[in-house]
């Protein structure tokens, strides 16, 4: 946390940025030191912050060694692997005091970069893997590995794990393996020949990662896909969202292609723009498959028409929303929740959709399975709001877990034998007087047959321009909308919920919060926190915002617009939200937090009186 | 179909098909388009396509966009699911609706407005997809619903019913197919039922992307002198080249062509097309051929007709190339798609 100086001996608590140029290779090697540490046993989180370019422009990576385990972003650096001559002024001047700065001492460095209350570590890195490798290529991916060697002595990652690693990339091209192992070794022993090591910042041997895993949110959320039993995937590429899709197509090549024909058991089509793409997965689950898309804010923006289409002709629908940094076309490789209002109320006409907020990889993978139960249940869009933090960078999960007696809620879709014992079958019928209506799929029974329209519907599925017939299905789409909580997954509670303070966030603010829970704690300030996991709310979240007096709400937006569908969508007293908010597009830190909280208390010194109940 | 309802008992007498159908039982509801419209002589040459393809209606699905002619999936074939979509965005309802179950049969009506101008990419790209269906547009040259602004087929010269002389080049959506790489490409007229029967169904049976440009004057907007896409226009500049036959699956090949005339094509579920080539110069299977004969007529005003282009060998259809499994992936049993606990237990090993 803030406030800790470098220099102070800090066993696995401390964070280490890799300053590079991006397409040098070098994220094989900052993951190649980040899973070492997780194997170690040590908690760790990796921050990838690169440009929107694939070739020549600056990248980090920033790995935390969190003993406690904690999921956010650091507000410090201690140790920096300054790579790059272009952004090397800014990476010393971001150095904590005391930090360490490492760079390559086979050029000289500026006198102008001088910085007394920090230390320098030289390493002629270059000369090294010069004098050791050919080629221009294998001369610059090398010196990624002979970094890691050099932070493996430094800082006293275990050798043997780092070994076993290159192992199992390279374990079947000997060649590889060996380069990538002289390399590692280059660095290594320089820094035990010529420094003094480890640092006072190193790491330890912890049992704390057992039964976890490192895995993206992507990943996880593709994987979940697949276990949902989706057959249809369509997509336009679009960073965030694009791993998504190749983490689906890697696993359906994996468990979806018959051994023997070679058939496959899934379809993925890469539409010519979002428009499409959605328009495919409404055609296909209203034909009865489980199809998905997934995209970020821009595609979001065409895909209004279609969604209004699929909410009031109820076509389940599943779109992941891996949020990136808008407006507009904004900075697609940083992080921000700022599509909330897009998603809640997209497209034309009264609409209103359910939204699902997983706050890691874990929960991407039960809510995308989630996703679908809840699209077919309530033959609605069910919208996943993730962002490029969860999606794109590593996160320790605890391992996920597969019950196989599940099976998916395919909502009230009628059998041949059930139409066959139907006088007549309507569509839009209300038989159960539970909003929600029987749907048939094409190829079944002529019986079953009805006409899907945006049109003005009656009851009957038959097109009207008839007030009374066509508020008749306005009404029970608003009456479905308002059951919709019931499928939904409830809230988190954090704290025993007696206190006056509480915080209502969502997704990939949790890690920070969390934090800034314990910095509180520490100084006597008790805050229960609340996290939605769906929208529209649940009746807890009506409770929690009556029984807090002053509440925070912490999003990563400029808007509030969590806020904003609170104040929309429950009775509280708008006066009682206080936002928190980071939209700088890294993700958030438990700072702003813990300030955010401390300031305002401070002004209200009724509430710091309370007394702290235990 | 019918302007005028019909009762719905139907006659003793009334020819029935393999299934025991009647005509009747493949109409679907009342038509709200104006009296006289090109759209209605589609709509029952449809009807009487599927009737006589023996078709089951549930096997049938029918997709739309919007405009005069996306309303026209809700005339034909009421036991059959239809899908109207929204605006020039049919091919990618057709396309996921496609892939979720590849044995149904997939007929999409769309008009020049939704397939030329709004919707002019999903239609390139589903031909580019190939994905098995066939594709009418009801091509009238006009905005019908909005009364009758120019569309994106309208001609050079041709006058709208207000005075207004179109001065921009048309998009002829067969010339856009068949640079595409369509592998059947058909021109008809809605005024020619005899020629626009069998085509429908051999584009019904065609595997892969069929697409059917149907000239169908509007007759409250386009159909007054000056216009090139009225009825008058359209039977004078009318130039069938290639008529097809469609011989069904369990019929024999029993009429006799003159050699050199008559091309017979196989299609992929055992039933073939005969093409009889009236232009002895035209040869459908050539499609640069086709190109270049289809653009030479146009500039002399001629609307080609005609089944235009086949290619039913080198179909590159969706599935064939995903190598999607045979039975549809909607009824693939969960157990097969989910990998289970085992699989997932093992795979934790990947991300430690």
């Amino acid at each position: 946390m803030p406030g800790l100086t470098a220099t102070a001996n800090r066993v696995n608590d401390f964070v280490l940025k890799f300053a590079n140029v991006n397409g040098t290779g070098s994220a094989s090697a900052n993951s190649l030191i980040m899973k070492a540490i997780f194997r170690m046993g040590v908690p760790v989180t990796g921050k990838n912050y690169f440009p929107s370019n694939i070739q020549g422009l600056p990248t980090w990576y920033e790995i935390r060694v969190t003993r406690d385990g904690y999921a956010a972003r650091a507000t410090q650096v201690d140790i920096m692997v300054a790579m790059n001559a272009e952004t090397y002024s800014r990476d010393v001047r971001e150095l904590a005091s005391g930090g360490y700065l490492i760079y390559d001492s086979t050029w000289p460095r500026s006198s102008l970069l001088q910085r007394g209350d920090i230390t320098v570590i030289a390493v002629p890195l270059a000369k090294l893997v010069n004098e050791n490798f050919d080629g221009v290529r294998n001369r610059i991916l090398l010196k990624n590995i002979a970094y890691a060697g050099v932070l493996a002595a430094l800082i006293d990652v275990d050798l043997d794990v780092v070994a076993g690693l290159l192992n199992e990339s390279y374990g079947k091209k000997p060649k590889l393996l060996d380069s990538n192992s002289k390399a590692l070794r280059l660095g290594y022993d320089y820094v035990k020949q010529h420094l003094t090591s480890p640092l006072p910042l190193r790491v330890e041997h912890m049992d704390k990662t057992r039964g976890h895993i490192m895995i993206d949110g992507n990943t996880a959320a593709g994987l979940g896909c697949v276990y949902a039993g989706a057959t249809v995937g369509a997509w336009y590429p679009i960073t965030p969202s694009t791993s998504l899709m190749d983490a689906f197509k890697g696993f359906c090549e994996r468990y979806r292609v018959d051994p023997e024909t070679g058939e496959r058991n899934f379809a993925i089509l890469q539409a010519e723009d979002e428009l499409a793409a959605v328009g495919m997965v409404l055609g296909a689950s209203w034909n009865g498959a489980r199809a998905f898309t997934p995209t970020s804010g821009p595609g979001i923006s065409l895909m209004n028409e279609f969604v209004g289409l699929a909410y009031y002709a109820e076509v389940p629908c599943v779109i992941f929303d891996v949020q990136r940094v808008g407006p507009s076309t904004g900075m697609p490789t940083r992080t921000q929740q700022s599509d909330l209002m897009l998603c809640a109320y997209a497209s034309h006409g009264d609409t209103r959709h359910v939204l699902l907020f997983p706050a890691n990889p874990e929960e991407c993978f039960y809510l995308a399975v989630q996703a679908f139960d809840i699209a077919e249940r309530l033959q609605t869009p069910v919208f996943v709001l993730s962002d490029l933090d969860i999606g794109m960078n590593d996160w320790m999960c605890p391992d996920l877990q597969w019950d196989d007696a599940y099976r998916p809620d395919r909502g009230k879709i009628l059998s041949p034998e059930e139409l066959a014992g139907l006088e007549k079958f309507y569509r839009y019928v209300d038989r159960d007087d539970d909003a929600i209506t029987y749907r048939t799929l094409p190829g079944m029974s002529s019986k079953g047959a009805y006409f899907t329209r945006g049109s003005g519907h009656n009851q009957y599925g038959a097109y009207t321009e008839d007030s009374a017939e066509y508020q008749v299905v306005l009404d029970r789409l608003r009456r479905k909308f308002a059951n919709a909580p019931k499928y939904l997954p409830k809230p988190v509670m954090v704290g025993k919920g007696g206190n006056d303070v509480g915080i209502v966030s969502l997704g990939s603010c949790d890690g920070a919060i969390r934090e800034a829970l314990d910095v509180l704690g520490r100084q006597k300030i008790d805050v229960d926190y609340l996290r939605v996991k769906a929208f529209p709310f649940n009746n807890d979240v009506e409770t929690f915002l009556k029984s807090h007096s002053t509440i925070f709400v912490v999003e990563q937006n400029r808007d509030a617009q969590l806020k904003s569908l609170l104040t929309l969508e429950t009775a509280v007293e708008k006066s009682k939200l206080h936002s928190i908010l980071s939209y700088s597009g890294f993700p958030m830190t438990a700072e702003p937090i813990v300030s955010g909280i401390r300031a305002k208390l401070a002004e209200a010194p009724r509430l710091t009186a309370v007394p702290r109940k235990t | 179909m019918s302007y005028i309802n019909k009762p719905k008992v139907a006659h003793p007498s009334l020819p029935t098909n393999t299934l025991g159908m009647t005509r009747r039982q493949y109409e679907g509801s009342m038509s709200t388009l104006c009296a006289g419209c090109g759209h209605d002589s589609v709509t029952a040459a449809i009807i009487e396509a599927c009737w006589g393809l023996s078709m089951r209606p549930e096997q049938l699905v029918k997709l739309s966009g919007i405009g005069c002619s996306s309303k026209t999936t809700a005339y034909f074939v009421g036991g059959s699911h239809g899908f109207n979509s929204v605006h020039g965005r049919m091919p990618s309802i057709a396309s996921g609706a496609n892939a979720a179950n590849r044995r149904l049969t997939y007929v999409g009506v769309s008009g020049d407005g939704d397939s030329l101008s709004i919707g002019i990419g999903q239609l390139v790209h589903v031909i580019r997809r190939n994905v098995n269906m066939l594709y009418l547009i009801e091509n009238n040259g006009v905005y019908g619903l909005t009364k009758g602004q120019f569309s994106a087929s309208a001609d050079i010269g041709t006058k709208a019913k207000r005075g207004d002389v179109n001065s921009s080049p048309p998009i002829d959506p067969v010339l856009l197919a068949l640079t595409l790489g369509a592998t059947f490409v058909a021109r008809s007229f809605s005024g020619d039922k005899a020629q626009l029967v069998p085509l429908i169904q051999a584009g019904l049976r065609h595997n892969g992307f069929a697409l059917i440009d149907v000239l169908s004057p509007c007759v409250t907007f386009n159909d007054h002198e000056g216009s090139t896409k009225s009825y008058t226009f359209t039977r004078e500049h009318y130039h069938p080249a290639v008529e097809a036959d469609f011989v069904p699956k369990a019929q024999e090949i029993a009429v006799d062509y003159a050699e050199g005339e008559a091309i017979p094509v196989s299609l992929h579920d055992g039933s073939s097309v005969i093409l009889r080539k009236l232009d002895p110069e035209y040869d459908p299977t050539d499609r640069t051929a086709a190109y270049n004969y289809i653009e030479t007529k146009l500039k002399q005003n001629e609307y080609v007709t005609g089944l235009i282009h086949i290619n039913e060998a080198d179909s590159t259809e969706f599935h064939n190339l995903n190598r999607t499994a045979q039975a549809p992936l909607n009824s693939i049993p969960f157990e097969r798609l989910s990998p289970g606990r085992a699989a997932l237990d093992k795979l934790m090993g990947r991300y430690r």
